[in-house]
């Protein structure tokens, strides 16, 4: 018997060690969302989704690129751009408020009316879970190469206190230590 | 903390300036490998998405996220190899 106790004892600090390793690797009880097409139906979703996490304690991460970054624009803050940044500028919504459909966009007459369904509906708007969505830590992480492509800069966007400005490597960070991850 | 950061002995300095988003961290990626263990790395970036990406990754691999600061419009992000 006497034999036996160290070899008790090295398994269960290797079995300690792999425990904590498992435990350090593991997903926590995160949400973790791309979110790209810049869309209105999308963009709600979004924020609906992370609001749903956040009432359940969940940690949500946003990783907002492409298309996307341009509803967070806050079309009262004006910024000197370059030639091209002006011209993109220009073609893409200069806020959340301006976002299109993904479908039945009805040549702009599409946004308006859902809008208008979802307040009859009494659901909330974009805006309205956005500020929701701050309230309730959602985070929101702003591709820096997409706001360079695009020609965005950081003092254009909304006000959002948990809002930082990353590269895709963070993304899979964030991911990394998700039990979910959607692109939206 | 940038003078502290300009006094470090570094042991590989990247330069990935110009280079977009994946390109500062697979250039470190790759990189680390000539670093000594314990050495400081140095990796030169002209997207700011690459402090918090190093940050993260770092902390991720095991190894010491330094600091940072903006020199003449790019950033110099410093870590350390550890293991």
């Amino acid at each position: 018997m006497s034999e036996e106790k160290p070899n008790l004892e090295e398994m269960i600090k290797q079995l300690t060690a792999r425990v904590d390793e498992l435990e350090e690797n593991a997903p926590g009880d995160n949400l973790s969302l791309g979110v790209i097409s810049g869309d209105l139906d999308y963009t709600i979703a979004t924020f609906i989704i992370a609001l749903g996490a956040a009432a359940y304690d969940m940690q949500v991460d946003l990783f907002f690129t492409f298309w996307a970054i341009a509803s967070l624009r806050d079309p009262k803050k004006k910024v000197k751009k370059d030639f091209l940044g002006k011209m993109f500028g220009a073609m893409l919504p200069a806020s959340s408020k301006k976002l299109p459909l993904s479908k039945m966009q009805m040549m702009g007459m599409g946004p308006p009316m859902i809008r208008s369904v979802m307040k009859m509906h009494k659901a909330k708007s974009l805006e309205e879970l956005m500020k929701e969505a701050a309230e309730f830590g959602v985070r929101i992480h702003v591709c820096t190469m997409s706001m360079d492509v695009m020609g965005i800069k950081k003092e254009e966007l909304i006000d959002y206190p948990h809002m930082d400005f990353v590269g895709v490597g963070s993304f899979v960070d964030m991911f990394q230590n998700s039990k979910q991850c959607w692109f939206m | 903390m940038s003078e502290e950061l300009k006094a470090l002995d570094v042991a590989v300095e990247v330069d990935a300036r110009g280079t977009a988003c994946p390109g500062p961290l697979l250039e470190a990626k790759r990189a680390i490998a000539d670093c000594p263990d314990g050495g400081v790395m140095c990796i030169l970036s002209s997207d700011e998405g690459t402090i918090i990406d190093v940050q993260r990754w770092s902390k991720k691999m095991k190894h010491e996220y330094l600091g940072d600061y903006e020199d003449d419009g790019y950033w110099r992000v410093f870590m350390k190899k550890t293991a």
